[in-house]
């Protein structure tokens, strides 16, 4: 069953509220004055009952797929279990109705958690500072390279460049760009890896930093990576580690000892917070004492039994947003660390290789894998099999929809053409992967006996494939009434 | 040991087996021994799912604020929140899925979001929204480095001393990638508006845009209108910063009032203030900017079979396609905070929202009044919505005293600017009682009283 459904705007009646308003006090208050005034009495804006929003959201909920109703192999987003009593732990009137600017004698709780959570990612990281400010990955990636600015700025020239894997994240180059750094690519090798020689031959004294994914993004571990630290430490660069895949290293390794001088976590990947659709995630950023003081501020401090929000931080970097943090998801990764201790992360991280090696054994004899380096955590795959049919992977993509599944991330990394990156975490079982292999071997097969049909995939969802092209050439971004 | 993991021993053994491992050690063979070996992390033990809760339950109940008398506001506000939306942002089908990649199975969050950028357009006056931002101050700084798009020959930036220090400085921190940027403070005057007056004398032909709070930082409703003809008049933008959006169902519309790029942090419209986040940044502007609008954008379009559908759309603006020539790396939005604010302003409506701006205008006004009549006086005499400045040395000097005693009467702006030190900023929402209300001004009108007597 799928029902249709209109926009809110296009619901209601003239008149009617959903929400009943408490009313003003009675006394006498001087009026705004008329110049001031809203302009347009909110025209626009819809007028519907309480029971039209409830129906309104849950059918639209229901043309989601999520994670918790299917599985969602998207690669690099670890897309696991967010358990339900995190969600529970964050509504708790101590932190939900909890105001950023009380007294910190009235918020200790929600402090010694913060405190607590830092401490939790130093220790995983192996790194000896931690900010919670970041709201996001990408706003991490900011804060990290920052750091970086600051450090060489400090010591008089803030160099020029930043060398970038051709197998790192999408974000890492538009962030280096919005810190005034320009990219310079480092090449991969055969195996799909870069070396300490490939470094070598990109790093001078104008290099800030060296910006790697690791494992990257073809779920492989840099094994040159201590090296590779000490090529960009003996020109006085740093190591900047994008910790997205940090499923696939916690109690395996650790960035500090790589060499990783400045680090981020996405918390709505690692630590189960949930997705969003898109947000609100958080990007936690660890990093090395020598660029401790350049954490931005405000900083949680110890006096005595208490702890203590400072703004005393000469060298910081100023601050990312208002206020510390998206402390609501904050809230939710301590809940899920302290469930899970460190033995539960480290087996976590253990039965997310496991079962990304499973479904890369289970998919290799169809599937075309550009790199046969072992991998960790996710494997990607191309389309190059099923060429030939005319069928790619997109539309491979668009068949598991078909299937009940959500498909892998697509056409990324870039370095690999037509890839299909599957990362499946640890918190699926077995029986489900097998159903997914299950799922993309009978579509190998539909591409040999019946491609027509896998190139015109979806069939059995409530929406045909959309036309995007149209939606980009002449852009609605609104409703407007009629 | 959680149930978060589902596999058996026999499940293990089945696929080391598939994988032609011996153990799961072996497939951890590329990292180098010398890093695994000093890989424990020091973390005690997990829990089980009631331990954890009895230690969450006791951390929160250490947060004693949840119990006092709180009028503070200054960027983060106390409202009542309707049980819908919170039983829709539970819903594990929003909140569990990811950014839409497959518009076809995630028609949930890509409508939503459509409904929200027409949500946010509609409040802020202006054609255009994007899917949205972390929060309000990390949109402002998004807004300038926009104008920067706009104008690339320019580079001043005349910030209002009056809009709220946390977005300044969030401002001034993603400025640090354009080293030619230069920041220029506007001061505001004895009436807590922005100095329109000393923007028109500083401000030349490379200033880049102008930033006003609105309401500003005090609860003022700024001189928008002014300091937008004063940025148009040398060719620069005008920015508004809105960290109350109730404000806008009752003041002129920022893009009325002239504003070129208007952004707001949402989290007045649903979201609990949760100690400072996650609350969502709106960001709106006229239609011939919108490909240099930083951020996500959900388009309206037709399925194969003619049906209307929405898909993320002018991506060439983003990142995995424009690299580092992106608008900016946000490469995600605030999905979750969008659904809880287009519940909220749905629940509300064209009616109800209106209705709740007047009972906060109405509210905070009375105790306004009653404050003066006690002897806290305001500081300004502009307008104001539902926040407002007065003297109260005493209430300011003994904040954290009578925090203790369960009442935070306002926030003491001496911390953010030193020439009001002895001022607090009060915020009085529909969320405060009577009772609050009462012990506020009978608290305030204790300590006020020996001043009033040493000045008899």
């Amino acid at each position: 069953m799928a029902l249709d459904e209109p926009l809110v705007f296009e619901r209601g009646s003239a008149g009617r509220v959903g929400w009943d308003v408490p009313a003003a006090p009675p006394d006498p208050v001087p009026p705004l004055p008329v110049e001031l005034r809203r302009e347009d009495d909110l025209a626009g804006l819809p007028e519907v009952g309480e029971l039209e929003v409830l129906r309104h959201f849950l059918r639209l909920s229901q043309w989601n797929y999520s994670a918790a109703t299917t599985f969602y192999p998207l690669g690099s987003c670890t897309m696991k279990y967010n358990p339900i009593v995190n969600e529970e732990a964050a509504r708790l009137p101590g932190f939900a109705a909890l105001h950023p600017l009380v007294p910190d004698a009235m918020a200790q709780g929600a402090l010694e958690l913060l405190a607590a959570l830092e401490a939790a990612l130093a220790a995983v990281s192996g790194l000896d500072a931690v900010s919670l400010q970041p709201a996001a990955g990408a706003h991490g990636e900011l804060l990290g390279l920052l750091l970086v600015r600051a450090y060489h700025v400090d010591r008089g020239n803030a160099r020029r460049r930043v060398l970038i894997p051709a197998s790192a994240h999408g974000t890492n180059p538009a962030s280096a760009a919005l810190c005034g750094y320009s990219v310079t690519e480092v090449p991969i090798d055969g195996r799909g890896l870069i070396s300490a020689r490939a470094v070598e031959a990109a790093m001078d004294d104008s290099v800030a930093a060296l910006m790697v994914t690791n494992p990257n993004t073809l779920g492989l571990f840099e094994e040159e990576i201590v090296a590779i630290a000490d090529v960009v430490h003996a020109r006085g660069g740093l190591v900047y580690m994008d910790g997205a895949n940090m499923n696939a290293l916690m109690g395996v390794a650790k960035p500090g000892d790589m060499g990783v001088d400045v680090m981020h976590f996405n918390l709505h990947k690692t630590f189960s917070t949930p997705h969003g659709g898109g947000g609100p995630g958080a990007g936690p950023v660890a990093v090395r004492r020598t660029l401790a003081e350049y954490l931005p501020v405000p900083r949680l401090v110890r006096h005595g039994e208490a702890w203590a929000w400072s703004e005393d931080a000469p060298k910081a970097v100023g601050r990312l947003r208002s206020f510390y943090g998206n402390f609501g998801i904050l809230v939710r990764a301590y809940a899920y660390i302290a469930r899970l201790g460190g033995d539960g992360l480290a087996e976590a991280t253990r039965l997310a290789v496991l079962n990304a090696n499973y479904l890369r054994a289970r998919l290799r004899d169809t599937y075309h894998l550009p790199y046969d380096t072992p991998s960790l955590h996710e494997c990607v795959f191309t389309d190059r099999n099923l060429q030939d049919c005319d069928v790619h992977t997109l539309d491979i993509a668009k068949r598991l929809l078909d299937y009940g599944f959500y498909a892998p991330t697509i056409y990324f990394p870039l370095v690999v053409k037509g890839a299909l990156m599957i990362e499946p975490t640890e918190t699926e079982s077995k029986e489900t992967l097998d159903e997914f292999a299950a799922a993309m071997l009978r579509i190998a097969e539909e591409a040999r006996t019946d491609p027509a049909h896998v190139r015109g995939a979806p069939h059995d969802t409530r929406i045909a494939r959309l036309d995007e092209t149209r939606a980009a050439r002449r852009p609605i971004l609104r409703w407007r009434p009629v | 040991m959680s149930g978060y993991c589902p596999h058996t021993p026999a499940d293990v053994a089945a696929m080391l087996a598939a994988v032609g491992a011996r153990s799961i050690d072996d497939l951890f063979a590329p990292i180098p021994a010398p890093l695994r070996a000093r890989a424990t992390i020091d973390l005690p033990s997990g829990t089980t799912e009631p331990e954890l809760r009895a230690r969450l339950e006791a951390l929160a109940a250490r947060n004693t604020a949840t119990d006092a008398a709180v009028f503070l506001g200054a960027g983060a506000y106390p409202h009542q929140i309707p049980a819908v939306v919170d039983h829709v942002l539970r819903r594990s089908e929003f909140a569990t899925a990811y950014t839409p990649y497959q518009p076809e199975v995630s028609q949930g969050t890509l409508q939503t979001i459509f409904e929200f950028q027409t949500f946010t357009a509609i409040l802020l006056g202006l054609e255009v929204a994007n899917a949205s931002m972390y929060d309000g101050a990390s949109a402002a700084a998004e807004a300038v480095l926009m104008a920067r798009r706009v104008l690339p020959g320019r580079r001043t930036v005349w910030l209002s001393r009056a809009l709220h220090p946390q977005y300044r400085a969030t401002i001034a921190t993603y400025l640090q990638g354009l080293p030619d940027a230069l920041v220029r403070e506007i001061p505001f005057g004895p009436d807590g508006r922005t100095d329109v007056a000393a923007l028109r004398g500083g401000a030349g032909d490379d200033a880049l845009c102008v930033v006003v709070g609105y309401p500003n930082v005090f609860g003022v409703v700024d001189a928008l209108a002014d300091a937008a003809a004063a940025a148009h008049d040398v060719g620069a933008l005008a920015i508004s910063v809105t960290t109350e959006p109730l404000a806008l169902a009752l003041v002129r519309s920022p893009g009325a009032a002239g504003a070129d790029i208007a952004v707001a942090e949402g989290q007045s419209f649903g979201l609990p203030p949760s100690y400072g986040g996650p609350g969502v940044g709106l960001f709106a502007t006229h239609e011939r900017y919108v490909r240099a609008m930083p951020g996500r954008v959900v388009g309206e379009t037709v399925d194969a079979r003619g049906r209307r559908g929405f898909v993320l759309t002018l991506a060439t603006r983003e990142q995995h396609i424009r690299r580092e020539r992106a608008t900016s790396n946000i490469c995600t939005n605030q999905g979750l905070c969008t659904l809880g604010v287009a519940a909220y302003l749905s629940l509300l409506g064209r009616r109800g929202l209106a209705r709740l701006a007047d009972t906060n205008y109405r509210a905070a006004h009375a105790v306004a009044q009653r404050l003066a009549a006690v002897g806290a006086p305001p500081v300004f005499d502009a307008p104001f919505f539902n926040e407002f400045v007065v003297q109260a040395p005493a209430a300011a000097a003994q904040w954290a005293a009578l925090a203790g005693e369960g009442l935070v009467p306002g926030y003491p702006l001496g911390r953010w600017y030193r020439e009001l030190d002895g001022a607090l900023l009060v915020c009085v929402t529909e969320s405060h009682t009577p009772a609050q209300v009462e012990r506020l001004v009978t608290t305030l009108a204790n300590l006020a009283r020996p001043v009033r007597a040493a000045r008899a």
